[in-house]
């Protein structure tokens, strides 16, 4: 086996330094009744190239972003990841490194994770934010766990823009600690009314900017609504890249801010891993969830990093800890990071134009065609169509012309739901004229 | 300090006329070693004794402080928020946490006192 | 704004016996700044194409200012983090005996089929005729560790170990709540207070008060002290097994059988699965869930981090309470059930991630699984409660085992063997970073004083077991000899001396900020 060092020679000198004759031996503990000896239904190992032969094989049977137009969104987005953001989260440094608990020999992470948090501040448009959570749909429900904390109430308005994954993760999250949880009908207008459903018993109102049918609004009287009635507002942000183009959720009042980070160094992956993003003020900071690296100094006298504030963590506090939460999504951080460092201030904010201007430039070819009526009058990539045919078969004939049209509404919110007609469609700096013309030229012929 | 009051948790109270203050004693800060940040309850929470009333953390701890006595808080050191540090450096004077205003003086009699305590912390080894 | 590069921050001060160089480099240790201390306006690392004409839909809601991220081309992004990495330790570079985290070898094959474009590119919301390779690999993941523990079911959605963990106390919750027809009236878990941190912070956040169980002298659940606590207000148990101690528990299908008996559901913290993996059916102990991390046993890189993966093995009593999404195989191929309207019989709980679970993660287990098929993870469990046992029979007459073995795939020693050096757990753990080795894990579990728990997992030669070994000899002789002063001052060789955490917690700096800069110059 080429993983395992050990031959059969070292193994019987080890056994004989130990004392034992057989590795039986170790395992006496083991109650007889659960000593398996039996064949499992399973194959034997195999070479490199046979496993890769048939990961191969695997892999070849999907079609996806990469090989046809797609205009797929609704959480993942496809985006030119630069090779040497790959490069490097590939050192086995970064790689191969646990969570770094000894400072002295894990500065490289801990200066990492410190930019990344510096980073994820700024395009929030925060105080502060910490080390990553596992995704954007778990980052939203520890913010309504944090928002409970923080105004000791224990209602939260989900509003209709929020990405149904959010809200049901947070739904799932809340239903056993006594948070009731009110979840908006699809709001697909954009036009909802929140600041009417805030009581004195809310603890937060969850709204998503851009919606999850693509409508960008300004969230500012939103916030002051929440604040006088003593709630907080928390903001979702599932596509990071519109942060470089869309007022930020800090600048109009936000409390805590959770977002996706895909979009940024990472790949789409079928869904997973991707990365969590969590900011919020500084005066929050203690009733925060998941890690924090701080800067302080070492023995010399010289700056570093430490985890720190650990004392809200499950490994002290244990069951007072903030959340449960303990390996979270480091490397992907670290590749958020990476990219958002080649893009830099003027290329973060290029790419969402640039992101934005594809969009722009697709809704007015969709608005072109019979039988499509782009819903949001204001979005920045993504944005919601109504189709005079319901979406999920459209969808699904068009992907046997080689097209990937988009994530019907039914597939997010369930069918019968009122969204069965809506189609959400996104552009990225990948998308081309060619693209847009084959999604034209197919949702004509199948509406007509 | 003839009034001052301990609990086998290291929490004491210092009595004057109807109210205490509260703070941890010198064996508990030397315990936790470098305090990091107190969690200090809010002046008005109404305290019945063992109720926690405040937390102490250092770097790789935290502790609940339970409350030596019933009673409403009705004054809390802000300046611990600034410079916890003063918990370790002073624990009986400037590292006091709250002052509350007594509901049972009774229940004092049930505390160890100065002497009482010393023998205590002693007993622990 | 100044951008001029102040590099006096990463010069010792003078106290220090370190040559001072120009720029705080020793040798092969680059100092590297924060990326905003290097910012250039005007530097870029990506080229983009002008976007043509279009129409702003963004109006008023357009962002005006400055976001204040630095500027820097490719070349310096490189260099950047490549200084960086050269500051951590990792696998790759050395034995990485941090126990109860299994630190073995990352296959970089695995690396590779992730990055298959087939995979990388297919987003999670693709019609599922077009990703049926992507559904077969999820299931045949699902296969394989569902054969392996011997458990029916399987939540694949999990995002790492306590994910994992939530996943099962929820499943436990929704159960009992099915069956007691509305909120459960048990309101206790069962926890040993050997336990990884996470379970009593995972059975909190599910509503559940956490009653400790002590363990008995030998390191194992004390059965006695466990069956006295049963009653009709325990909900279930979490036990880790093998135990944190590096033991396994022989008393898991008699405490199976009393959790039952008594109404209640039995979680296992699979966190140590690696050691008994081909040769433990964890199905065959009893046992009503457990969830296994991709990122311990089967090799997926830990990333100094995360991302993980925590599948969820259940029993047919817990099944139908499994979160959406899962797989399921019909005539027409590969499906996933995303919506609880879609679920038949089944009543899921939930939902606990976005899409459909950690699928780079899936596709690493994979590669692993292939590569060492039935037979290799056999040997795996086998080399790695070898290697463990091997450390601590060279060790146990110079430290103090704290039980009696054999131990599975890591071995627990206490402080006892340092009393009255002067030296402690921490400052021997410093001194081995000294010796070029990431220490053990230390003061854990809580169950023994000054825990050191060495896990060297399978993949490491028996070479390296030696030389690790006579480190740790040299080190426990040098602090018996009295050598309590330079233990204290460890390390003195690495990238970064002891850091003062004290400072770093009483008044935290999160986020670099350009006013600390300004002041600093105004210093």
């Amino acid at each position: 086996m080429r993983y395992l060092p050990l031959t059969d020679g070292d193994r019987s000198a080890m056994l004989d330094t130990i004392g034992v004759s057989a590795i039986d031996d170790l395992f006496v503990d083991v109650p007889e009744s659960a000593r398996f000896d039996g064949a499992f239904d399973l194959p034997d190992h195999m070479a490199e190239f046979e496993v890769e032969r048939r990961m191969a094989a695997l892999a070849s049977r999907n079609v996806t972003t990469g090989d046809v137009p797609s205009f797929l969104g609704a959480g993942a987005y496809r985006h030119h990841v630069p090779a040497s953001v790959d490069h490097l989260v590939q050192r086995g440094e970064f790689l191969t490194s646990y969570t770094p608990y000894q400072p002295e020999i894990s500065q490289g992470t801990l200066q990492a994770l410190f930019e990344f948090q510096t980073m994820v501040a700024l395009i929030t448009g925060m105080d502060v934010a910490n080390a990553s959570m596992y995704d954007g749909a778990t980052s939203c429900a520890e913010a309504v766990l944090m928002a409970r904390r923080i105004t000791r109430r224990n209602k939260a308005v989900i509003s209709g823009s929020v990405h149904p994954h959010y809200s049901a993760v947070t739904e799932t999250q809340a239903k056993y600690v006594d948070i009731e949880i009110d979840i908006r009908e699809p709001d697909l207008d954009g036009g909802e009314d929140l600041a009417g459903a805030i009581d004195d018993g809310t603890a937060c109102v969850v709204v998503q900017n851009p919606g999850v049918f693509g409508h960008v609004r300004d969230l500012s009287s939103l916030a002051e609504a929440c604040h006088a009635a003593g709630a907080l507002l928390v903001v979702v942000v599932t596509e990071a890249v519109s942060l470089g183009a869309v007022k930020s959720p800090g600048e109009m009042g936000a409390d805590i801010v959770v977002a996706e980070g895909q979009s940024l160094g990472n790949p789409q992956g079928f869904g997973g891993p991707h990365v969590g993003l969590f900011a919020t003020r500084d005066k929050y900071v203690r009733q925060m969830p998941g890690r924090l690296a701080g800067e302080t100094e070492d023995a010399d006298g010289r700056r570093g990093w430490v985890l720190t504030l650990s004392t809200r963590e499950q490994h002290i506090r244990r069951e007072k800890a903030t959340s449960n939460i303990c390996t979270n999504s480091g490397l992907c951080a670290l590749a958020f990071t990476i990219h958002l460092s080649l893009l830099g201030e003027d290329g973060f904010r290029n790419l969402a134009m640039l992101n934005h201007a594809r969009a722009s430039q697709l809704a007015d070819r969709l608005s072109a065609l019979g039988g499509v009526e782009v819903l949001p009058d204001a979005f920045f990539n993504e944005f919601a169509v109504r189709l005079a045919k319901p979406a999920a078969g459209v969808v699904d004939t068009l992907a046997t012309r080689g097209v990937l049209a988009g994530v019907p509404g039914a597939r997010l919110f369930g069918a019968g739901n009122g969204v069965d007609d809506i189609l959400l469609v996104a552009a990225s700096e990948l998308t081309r004229e060619d693209d847009m013309q084959a999604l034209c030229d197919g949702l004509s012929e199948v509406l007509a | 300090m003839a009034n001052r009051k301990y609990t086998e948790d290291h929490e004491w109270v210092e009595v004057d006329g109807d109210s205490g203050v509260i703070g941890i004693s010198e064996y508990a800060q030397e315990q936790l070693g470098d305090v990091v940040f107190v969690e200090l309850p809010e002046v008005g929470k109404v305290l019945d004794r063992g109720d926690e009333a405040a937390v102490v953390e250092s770097v790789k701890a935290a502790a609940e402080v339970y409350a030596p006595v019933s009673g409403e808080v009705v004054e809390v050191n802000d300046d611990l928020n600034g410079d916890p540090s003063l918990v370790n450096s002073d624990p009986f004077g400037d590292g006091w946490f709250a002052k509350l205003k007594l509901s049972d003086a009774d229940e004092l009699d049930e505390l160890m006192d100065e002497d009482g305590y010393k023998k205590f912390v002693e007993g622990l080894g | 704004m100044n951008h001029s590069r102040d590099l006096s921050r990463n010069r010792p001060a003078a106290a220090s016996a370190d040559p001072e160089t120009v720029h705080g480099h020793r040798g092969l240790q680059l100092e590297e700044p924060l990326l905003f201390e290097i910012d250039n306006p005007g530097a870029t690392g990506v080229d983009l194409p002008a976007p043509g004409e279009f129409t702003s839909r963004l109006g008023t809601m357009e962002r005006r200012g400055g976001i204040g991220l630095p500027s820097v081309s490719e070349p310096e992004v490189v260099r950047h983090f490549t200084r960086l990495s050269q500051k951590n330790y990792a696998i790759d570079m050395g034995t990485y005996p941090l126990g109860s985290c299994t630190m073995k070898h990352n296959p970089r094959l695995n690396e590779k089929m992730a990055r298959l474009p087939g995979f990388a590119a297919a987003h999670p919301l693709q019609p599922e005729s077009t990703v049926q390779g992507a559904l077969e690999l999820i299931d045949g993941v699902a296969g394989w560790l569902k054969e392996l523990t011997g458990m029916p079911a399987i939540a694949m959605s999990p995002g790492a170990g306590a994910h994992g963990e939530l996943c099962g106390v929820m499943a436990i919750r929704a159960a009992l709540d099915d069956r007691e027809g509305g909120p459960t009236t048990r309101r206790r878990i069962l926890v040993p207070d050997s336990a990884h941190g996470t379970n009593p912070a995972t059975a909190a956040v599910c509503g559940f008060a956490v009653d400790a169980i002590p363990s008995d002298g030998r390191g194992r659940v004390d059965v006695k002290a466990f069956a006295d606590k049963l009653d009709d207000d325990v909900a279930g148990i979490m036990i880790t097994n093998p135990n944190t101690c590096g033991l396994f528990e022989p008393d898991m299908v008699e405490i199976a059988e009393l959790i039952h008996e008594a109404g209640g559901y039995f979680y296992c913290d699979g966190a140590n699965f690696n050691a008994i993996v081909g040769r433990v059916r964890p199905g065959d102990l009893g046992i009503d869930c457990m969830h296994i991390n991709l990122h311990k046993t089967f090799s997926t890189p830990h990333g100094g981090g995360g991302p993980g993966a925590g599948p969820v093995v259940l029993s047919d009593a817990l099944a139908p309470f499994a979160p959406v999404p899962w797989v399921v195989h019909g005539e027409d191929g590969f499906a996933l059930v995303e919506h609880a309207d879609d679920a038949g019989d089944a009543k899921p709980f939930g939902r606990l991630k976005g899409f459909h679970g950690q699928m780079g993660m899936f596709i690493r287990a994979y590669a692993y699984m292939l590569s060492h098929g039935r037979d290799g993870l056999r040997q795996v469990a086998e080399d790695a409660v070898l290697n463990a046992n091997y450390v601590m029979a060279r060790l146990s007459d110079v430290m103090t085992p704290s039980f009696e073995g054999p131990c599975m795939h890591e071995c627990l020693f206490d402080d006892r063997f340092l009393k009255d050096t002067g030296v402690s757990t921490l400052d021997f753990a410093k001194a081995m970073l000294d010796e070029g080795y990431h220490p053990m894990t230390m003061y854990f579990p809580l169950v023994v004083h000054g825990a050191m728990l060495i896990e060297p997992t399978e993949t490491e030669s028996k070479r390296s077991l030696d030389d690790f070994i006579a480190v740790m000899r040299d080190l426990v002789a040098r602090a018996k000899d009295g050598d309590a002063e330079a233990f204290a001052a460890a390390p003195t060789t690495t990238p970064r001396r002891r850091l003062d955490e004290t400072a770093a917690a009483r008044s935290p700096v999160l986020r670099w900020t350009p006013e600390d800069r300004t002041a600093e110059a105004a210093e």
